[in-house]
């Protein structure tokens, strides 16, 4: 192939090294209204009074709205499809404040000073609540997160408000007590994994403004343009055809902006002033007010025969929405359904329960890795703590259970594996890593001791039923293309992927495809870029849309060719008549000819739908070193080999890779997220929520090992998202053979491995 | 928020130290933490243009200027020998190269931090601090003190050999330390300052005579254990007490093996 | 106040706030490439040259800069281009918001020490914070960088 699978550079790569001005914080009118949020000092309160009248007389302040000012019709912040599963349980501004940094007014002035002035100046008066601060208490707590009666879930996910939860479910296959009864091994362990920020370099931001045709126009830095234009229409309660959303570029989303987080608040300001409004998230605000990974609390059952076959598994998982249920019930499925299918090969059962509760802090959010990177962190832990007890080679034991091409996954919606290579990944990663002669640890005779660790991963490539991509493909003079896409580029470099898919079906340079998007009016619908979709799925409606295009090129060139389209082939730069090959008409004149006196189209939207979402599969392992005297950890190397289907990049597929490990180093060994007695998260800025330097990952080297994925476009699958799964656990089995302690929280600190056993009887008191 | 209402690039040391006696007024640092406070300032008291950042070397001692910065201290090359790298090892770690390009030796002393590096590593080398009003006076003393204010003017590290190791422990590269040491040997005693406790740096001094009859192994990790016992810990976001404690010991016992393999 | 100082080797006369910061000064004047990423001088994305050092713009009070020199990577296309290039090859750019502060402090560390070894190449950028792209593609692309430059002056 020419175009996929080769190391192209982003198309925008020179233009953000060069530090042009393409973000929303670049592209703003100066002489915008400044927003900002006033955010709750209560985990839990009822606003009893709020005065903004001496706010108000602030030189330069326009406007300062409060409940009291907004549509009392409930939505949910979720980029998702529409009816979204998660509940409808937010109003812009709600009386009822539901965890310490809700928003409490939107204050909208001239400049800053002003703002910050007048924000200083709101008197509101709190009656204070009691809150549910513990998740592992808020099922059935008298203390509702929402009593609201006009609280609704649209989809059937087994919410009820009145229980504090956002869903239940219970799924399974098989009869899972009966076979564990049978087994030789049956483990039992909790594993806890915390909320974590994604993090993104650029903040939550958004400007809006009215156009010429009395629309709200709202530039974002958001991962999801449709959605978000719902979103902010229901919030308002206004027309969707009153709201247009594009992105520009966007500095990095991860999940984040996968959900409006800040789209409502300026939206609010200039559809009730007329005036243009731009609010930028601090980090601050970003760190305690966004949207961050859910905290999951998953126990788990494994049955095992003495041989090593893995039989079944009994996963429960508890999950942590915070205030509002933003991918609560959708989050916490993957959990367990993107990871026990990894262990299918032996499996005869399985059951997956789940309850996800409402708290009174921070809501949750979509984070790479959505649900399954937790779900992961105890599948794969709890996979290495059977091969110990079992005396076995973790690498054997998965060698002999892992999902191969060819089988049904009962655990995975009962979809069939087309294509797989796990096996040959996990083969490839333990050769690199030299995993028989590290397994399981070296004493370095300096205090210091070496050791490694495995695991395993999966994701989805779309949302199988639901998602949908979209491209529009339109040849110009010249002959130059144009791509239009409603999914979002953020980073990942989707805008240069499709447009090489879309240079491989029409035979140019990928330099001849220019790609627009995201634009409401302008794109195509696509659900979005989430759910390692945009590859897979809008790939597809980009191959699709091309070749119904150079069918129409054929067309127009035998109206010029004097001949049938039958008899006519297009090579990119030429169609030829095939019955005489010395009739030639060259694509800039087909391109010309089709501006005039032609009823040919030369434009055409593909849209795409999958029943299916391939999992893509990985291996990672780690090699770290543990100062045995004070528990300090360092990564010293981590070898991870992908299976993603055909690369259609190998340069930006390996970075995607790259980065997502050392997020995951990250989640394994610092991140976290903490609250005081307040319900107030301590982890606010940088300075106290530490994501890894460039002198904390170690070395990472990445490999892939393709499979072929029939239903993806060049026989691709995604890649986004899986490369975030393995670092926990492997961490975790790492530190597990260097000192002979578990550890099922995270993240696992100097001091954690340390005390090792003596720290958990400490916090268990 | 922190706003300031008037910024003044002093012209000599009296009149920022007259600017600064009134309470709403305040000396610029490097700023950094500074800025991340809520205050209302007055009137910013710029010393930059004082020749204050400069490190002057004589035949006693090195002077370092207050407004010099960590950088600075980083690289100056006889400083370094001097200390056998432990002003270097002390800073490297701080944020990064263009934080530590603005963040000055004197916004650090003065802050009194509990996790200072900088602190840390000062009060091991015996250094001494001069201020405008009060005149000379010894780190481990001006540490205790309240912030007041005078105006810390400059460090003086007196040139009497004296070994010294540093050793810090940290969750990430960057990261704020969990704990801070430095160990040094002055007249034959020796020393170990401990900080990030969280508490700001400590001076513990071997006045067992535990090292007196040599340094090893074994004694070293008896004065790590002596230092551990001889201080207060407590507990923060980054460790609790128990373990601060129990690293003390092994960081002491590491810096003071360093320390005496120093020619 | 009056503030007066060089910026990307033009004379600038403004008017800045006692309080105002250089980094949303900068951005006023249209050098865009300077990003804000933390409050609390943790993230590298605001680096410029005040007198050809790195400093964190976020933390720099505007007042400050009077009489002195200050470069942005609006200052510094050519060497900008130059380097990036690299980076582009490797695909590390990612999300970008990131790249203008660490093409800054990169430029800085190749103009102090032109021939750093890789140790040196991560400490010298630690405090600059990258999310996207685990930092391994941008130290290849720093790497054949130098070597690229070690490989023009042999030939030349």
């Amino acid at each position: 192939m020419r175009h996929v699978n080769q190391p192209v550079r982003k198309k925008d790569a020179m233009a953000l090294l060069t530090g042009k001005p393409v973000y929303t914080g670049d592209l703003y009118d100066p002489k915008a209204l400044v927003v900002k949020v006033l955010h709750s000092p209560h985990a839990n309160a009822m606003i009893e009074n709020i005065d903004t009248s001496i706010a108000m007389k602030v030189p330069g302040i326009e406007a300062i709205f409060t409940y009291k000012d907004v549509p009392q019709k409930r939505f949910t912040m979720a980029g998702q499809t529409y009816p979204e599963p998660s509940p409808y349980d937010r109003l812009l501004l709600d009386r009822h404040v539901r965890f310490h940094g809700d928003a409490v007014a939107v204050v909208a002035g001239e400049n800053v000073k002003a703002v910050d002035r007048a924000l200083k100046l709101i008197k509101v008066t709190y009656q204070v609540l009691p809150a549910v601060l513990d998740f592992r208490t808020a099922k059935d707590n008298p203390v509702l997160v929402h009593p609201e009666d006009n609280w609704v879930a649209h989809c059937p996910v087994g919410a009820d408000n009145h229980r504090n939860l956002c869903a239940h479910e219970e799924t399974g296959h098989g009869d899972i007590e009966a076979v564990l009864a049978d087994c030789d091994v049956v483990l039992e362990r909790t594993y806890h994994t915390k909320a974590n920020s994604q993090a993104m370099m650029e903040t939550f931001r958004t400007y809006t403004y009215m156009d010429t045709y009395g629309r709200l126009n709202v530039l974002s830095s958001t991962q999801i343009v449709f959605h978000a234009r719902r979103i902010i229409a229901h919030a308002l309660d206004i027309p969707k055809s009153k709201v247009r959303v594009t992105k520009p570029r966007i500095g990095g989303g991860f999940g984040a902006k996968q959900s409006c987080v800040t789209e409502i608040f300026p939206a609010l300001v200039t559809w009730k002033t007329g005036k243009p409004a731009y609010l930028v998230y601090s980090r601050q605000e970003s760190q305690t007010a966004g949207s961050p990974r859910h905290e999951m609390e998953i126990t788990v059952r494994i049955g095992a025969m003495k041989d090593g076959r893995i039989r079944g598994f009994d996963m429960y998982t508890l999950s942590n929405t915070g205030a509002y249920g933003e991918h609560g019930p959708t989050t916490v499925g993957l959990s367990g359904h993107k990871s026990i299918p990894l262990y299918n090969r032996n499996q005869e059962a399985y059951r997956f329960t789940y309850d996800v509760v409402y708290t009174n802090v921070q809501a949750a959010g979509a984070y790479r890795g959505y649900g399954a990177t937790q779900g992961l962190f105890a599948v794969e832990s709890i996979v290495n703590e059977l091969a110990s007890e079992l005396k076995m080679d973790p690498v054997k034991l998965r060698e002999m259970n892992l999902v191969a091409e060819g089988q049904v996954l009962p655990a995975y919606y009962y979809e069939p594996c087309n294509a797989c290579a796990l096996d040959r990944c996990l083969k490839e990663t333990a050769q690199r890593m030299g995993w028989d002669e590290k397994y399981p640890c070296r004493d370095m005779g300096n205090g210091k001791v070496r050791s490694v660790g495995v695991a395993m991963a999966m994701q989805g490539s779309s949302i199988s039923h639901v998602d949908i991509g979209g491209a529009t493909i339109k040849l110009n003079d010249d002959g130059f293309y144009a791509l239009t896409i409603g999914a979002a580029d953020m980073g990942t470099g989707c805008d240069t992927i499709l447009a090489q898919m879309a240079a491989e079906v029409m035979e140019c340079d990928v330099d001849n495809i220019v790609v627009y998007g995201a634009d409401t009016d302008a794109s195509p619908y696509d659900s979005g870029s989430y759910a390692s979709s945009t590859t897979y799925l809008t790939g597809r409606a980009v191959e699709e849309a091309c070749q119904k295009l150079r069918e129409s090129i054929q067309k127009i060139g035998a109206v010029l060719l004097k001949c049938d389209v039958e008899d006519t082939e297009f090579d990119g730069k030429e169609v030829r008549c095939v019955s005489d090959p010395q009739r030639t008409v060259s694509l800039a004149d087909v391109a010309t000819a089709s501006m005039v006196n032609n009823e040919f189209e030369t434009q055409f939207t593909s849209t795409t739908s999958s029943p299916v979402s391939p999992p893509p599969y990985m291996v990672g392992m780690v090699e770290v070193e543990i100062d045995k005297a004070t528990g300090a950890i360092e990564i010293i190397n981590y070898e991870a080999t992908v299976d993603c289907g055909t690369v259609i990049n190998p340069n930006l597929a390996r970075v995607q890779t790259e980065g997502g490990i050392a997020q995951g180093i990250g989640m394994a060994l610092y991140e976290d997220i903490t609250y005081d007695e307040r319900g107030a998260i301590r982890e606010n800025s940088f300075m106290q929520y530490k994501i890894p330097t460039r002198q904390d990952v170690g070395r990472i080297h990445v490999e892939f090992e393709p499979s072929y994925e029939p239903t993806g476009p060049f026989g691709a699958k995604s890649i986004g998202e899986i490369v975030i799964n393995t670092p926990s656990p492997a961490i975790a089995h790492a530190v597990y053979n260097a000192t002979g302690v578990w550890h099922r929280e995270l993240p696992i600190t100097p001091e954690k491995i340390l005390l090792g056993e003596k720290y958990y009887e400490k916090s268990s008191v | 928020m922190l706003t300031i209402r008037q910024y003044v690039r002093a012209e000599s040391l009296e009149q920022a130290y007259e600017l600064n006696q009134k309470k709403t007024n305040l000396i610029l640092g490097g700023m950094h933490w500074m800025k991340m406070t809520t205050r209302n300032v007055d009137t910013a008291i710029d010393l930059s243009g004082l020749g204050l950042d400069t490190i002057v070397e004589t035949d006693q001692a090195f002077e370092i200027g207050c407004m010099v910065t960590l950088r600075q201290l980083e690289q100056h090359p006889a400083l370094n020998t001097f200390t056998n790298h432990a002003v270097a090892h002390a800073v490297k770690d701080i944020v990064g190269v263009q934080f530590r390009n603005t963040a000055t030796v004197g916004g650090s002393i003065f802050g009194r931090y509990g996790f200072s590096d900088v602190l840390t590593v000062f009060l091991a080398l015996n250094t001494k601090v001069v201020c405008h009003h009060a005149g000379e006076l010894s780190l481990e003393e001006y540490a205790q003190m309240p912030a007041d204010r005078d105006i810390l003017v400059k460090l003086v590290v007196d040139k009497q050999p004296k070994p010294v190791a540093y050793q810090a422990m940290r969750h990430a590269r960057t990261d704020f330390p969990i704990l801070t040491c430095a160990v040094s040997c002055v007249d034959g005693v020796w020393q170990a300052a401990v900080g990030a406790r969280p508490h700001k740096a400590a001076l513990v001094q071997d006045q067992e005579g535990i090292l007196s009859q040599g340094v090893n192994q074994e004694s070293a990790q008896k004065f790590g254990e002596y230092v551990s016992q001889k201080l207060n810990f407590g507990s923060n976001m980054r460790g609790s007490a128990q373990y601060r404690r129990q690293i003390c010991g092994v960081l002491v016992q590491r810096a003071t093996m360093a320390a005496s393999e120093v020619k | 106040m009056e503030l007066k100082f060089e910026l990307n080797g033009k004379k600038i006369a403004t008017v800045v706030e006692a309080d105002s910061l250089l980094l949303d000064v900068l951005r006023s004047l249209g050098c865009a490439s300077v990003k804000r990423g933390c409050e609390s001088s943790n993230c590298g994305l605001c680096t410029v040259f005040v007198d050809d050092k790195p400093v964190l713009s976020c933390s720099v009070l505007a007042a400050r800069v009077e009489g002195r020199r200050v470069t942005t990577l609006e200052g510094l296309q050519d060497e900008a281009a130059d380097f990036g290039a690299f980076i582009a090859d490797q695909g590390a750019e990612q999300c970008g918001f990131c790249n203008p502060g660490l093409m800054m402090n990169a430029i800085a560390m190749f103009r102090e020490n032109p021939h750093p070894t890789e140790e040196e190449i991560l400490s010298y950028l630690s405090g600059n914070l990258c999310r996207c792209s685990g930092y391994e593609g941008q130290l290849r692309g720093i790497q054949s960088y130098l070597a690229f430059k070690d490989a023009q002056k042999g030939g030349a």
